[in-house]
């Protein structure tokens, strides 16, 4: 059992507007991936997904995603992830169409 | 069509008024997401990946053009403008707000439509032939049926906690345009000995992780007796059904494991104490319901400007030869309008395509409109002198594509660029493979074709029954496309076989085109379409073409 834990980012749904959203490191919802808080450690990351679940009027459906550092911040490991932190590939609606300026990142 | 009883719409009514109250305790902190959940899903509300996603019925696929335009206006003012045609004939809208619902749920009821029993484990919206009322091969409009057991079954108190969803589908003709042999219960209308009318009733079919062609359990079942007998099917799989397992919910697993002898004994002995319940009030209500279902006023009038058009035109030719059906009366014909355009996400219409084909509906359908279960919608009754007008018309909003039934006419689910549950991406592989032939120019070569693309192992992309399916995976992180072939949706319904190993992501489109190839190259005429040639010669070729040809396996 002395798998090396994959760092992971909390992430949710915004309550009203269903949004995909990340906790940061200062207790923010952010529509980044890149602003989330990393969490390396096993235990830190189950007391902020606590934290996560606990606002109920905030956010919908909180979980842990693996995740990767990178240059401008945490990365996503899986495509389902990465999806998230776009929008839809048939339309330019979702993040990619609101914040299309971070998109790079 | 049907129009609302006050029954109906006191219930909707108090439906809406009781979900936005629901919505303001969840806003407020009254209501956990835990609790609130299950009352959204009643209302059809889901949260998918981007946001949340209202699936609202159309009942047995019928619309008016009023109810059409509200939904472009609920589009236009709520959402993204536009609408997704399903597989189940319901419309979704993908980007919705929460706080917003309880005003678009009271915008639908305002037209007579709701958005319950589109999810939970209850009877779903009954689909049916979209060609019904309106077929040439029609024994008789399934409509009024399909309405009685809309009523029968919404809010029914016994059926409201199955072990699973359950779905119906009917049609009135011998030509199955409504997959009825991959429904919980299928009901195709046939004639006894005598010449009356009657249901071959098909129970347990479904598609999903374990596909199932349905048994038949009944070869003809009285009309009058519909409702009694479709009770005694849900009552006997409501005590059996496995609320063990969620994988082996469903009726097609309770019939697999109880026995198509068995399970039609139990259902007879059940309708034998049913039977006796049901007075008549049944009766006299279909009775009400068919009058709403008459056909329109035919007008007779000369079709020549029709036949010298199609002479002339070579562009409209195409097309009347494409989306064109048999009408039962012949001077009218069947148009089936393509919400497929090539490069364009299949099902998706925006809220100018709605309203044109409303307007178009108005002006020459006798105010009638469909959606079919194959994501395009429908006029079913237009005369033949009016098509080149509605031809021009629908080209103006780039509704005029001449694929119906052919290859780019694809079935695709929402798959991973919406759904929650999706495990890899279907629309994207659609668009591209219908783009892919049209750049070609080999579809009207090809001839009838039929893929259907699931973007989970839930299938509500239909791929099993594709004569190309195509099935998105996640494979150890990467998606992945399993491909099975000589799948049939028809009165020859089949299950499609795998051909081996998957695909991915860039490797799909030109494996499709293997294929293809490789059935233009054996077929023995044109005229042998891919499914005859699938059944004539087997896998073997098709295998050959997809992983013997050099440098252009993906094998996973």
């Amino acid at each position: 059992m002395s798998r090396r834990f994959t760092p992971k980012v909390v992430t949710a749904n915004r309550l009203r507007e269903g949004d995909v959203v990340y906790l940061t490191a200062d207790d923010v919802w952010s529509p980044f991936h890149h602003a989330a808080e990393l969490i390396e450690d096993e235990a830190h990351a189950q007391m902020r997904l606590l934290h996560a679940m606990a606002q109920k009027l905030e956010v919908v459906g909180p979980y842990l995603a693996d995740a990767k550092r990178g240059p401008n911040g945490p990365e996503p490991v899986h495509f389902r992830e990465a999806f998230r932190t776009r929008g839809p590939s048939n339309y330019d609606h979702g993040k990619q169409a609101d914040f299309p300026a971070d998109m790079g990142a | 069509m049907y129009s609302y009883s006050d029954f109906d719409e006191s219930f909707v009514r108090a439906r809406v008024a009781q979900f936005t109250q629901q919505v303001e305790r969840r806003l407020d902190g009254s209501l956990t997401e835990e609790e609130f959940r299950p009352l959204r899903l009643m209302n059809g509300l889901y949260l998918q990946l981007h946001a949340y996603m209202l699936r609202v019925a159309i009942p047995y696929g019928t619309i008016s053009p009023r109810q059409m335009r509200q939904l472009a206006m609920i589009a236009d003012t709520y959402d993204k403008g536009y609408g997704h045609f399903t597989t189940r004939q319901n419309i979704q809208f993908n980007w919705p707000k929460l706080p917003d619902v309880p005003a678009i749920l009271s915008a639908l009821a305002d037209v007579e439509m709701h958005a319950i029993q589109t999810s939970g484990n209850c009877v779903r919206n009954v689909t049916a032939d979209h060609f019904a009322g309106a077929a040439a091969d029609e024994i008789e409009d399934p409509r009024p049926y399909a309405e009685l057991l809309r009523q029968w079954s919404t809010d029914h108190p016994e059926f409201q906690f199955l072990p699973r969803k359950f779905k119906i589908a009917i049609t009135g003709a011998p030509n199955d345009r409504a997959v009825t042999r991959a429904h919980d219960i299928g009901l195709r209308m046939v004639k006894n000995a005598a010449g009356e009318p009657g249901f071959e009733v098909m129970v347990g079919g479904g598609l999903g992780r374990t596909p199932m062609i349905a048994h038949t359990v009944r070869d003809f079942l009285p009309v009058a007796d519909l409702l009694p007998y479709v009770e005694a099917v849900l009552s006997v799989y409501n005590t059996l059904g496995r609320r063990d397992n969620k994988y082996k919910a469903r009726i097609k697993i309770t019939v697999h494991e109880t026995g198509k002898e068995e399970i039609s004994r139990m259902i007879e002995e059940r309708f034998a104490e049913l039977r006796p319940l049901f007075g008549g009030a049944d009766q006299a209500l279909l009775d009400d319901i068919r009058v709403a279902f008459a056909p329109p006023a035919f007008r007779n009038a000369p079709v020549d400007a029709y036949d010298a058009f199609y002479k002339a035109d070579p562009v409209f030719r195409s097309w009347a030869d494409t989306n064109l059906a048999a009408h039962r009366n012949d001077q009218y014909a069947i148009v089936t309008i393509s919400v497929k355009a090539h490069g364009q996400t299949p099902g998706d219409a925006s809220s100018d395509q709605m309203r044109l084909m409303a307007d178009l509906a108005e002006r020459y359908g006798h105010g009638d409109l469909r959606i079919s279960h194959e994501q395009n919608v429908i006029l079913p009754h237009v005369h033949k002198s009016d098509l080149p007008a509605v031809h021009a018309a629908l080209a103006q909003v780039g509704l005029a594509t001449a694929n119906v039934g052919l290859i780019s006419d694809i079935i695709a689910c929402p798959g991973m660029d919406y759904c929650a549950l999706a495990t890899a991406r279907s629309i994207p592989i659609a668009t591209q493979i219908a783009e892919r032939f049209k750049a070609l120019d080999l579809e009207h070569e090809i001839g009838p074709l039929k893929i259907k693309i699931s973007g989970c192992i839930n299938a509500c992309g239909h791929h099993h029954v594709g004569h190309i399916g195509i099935l998105g995976l996640d494979r150890a992180g990467v998606e992945n496309y399993q491909i099975t072939l000589g799948g049939d949706g028809s009165e020859t319904a089949a299950i499609g076989d795998k051909t081996g190993p998957g695909f991915a992501y860039d490797e799909i489109v030109p494996a499709v085109e293997r294929i293809v190839r490789a059935y233009l190259s054996v077929r023995v005429s044109p005229e042998e379409t891919f499914l005859q040639t699938f059944r004539r010669l087997g896998m073997e070729p098709f295998k050959t073409a997809l992983y013997e040809s050099e440098g252009a396996q993906d094998a996973a």
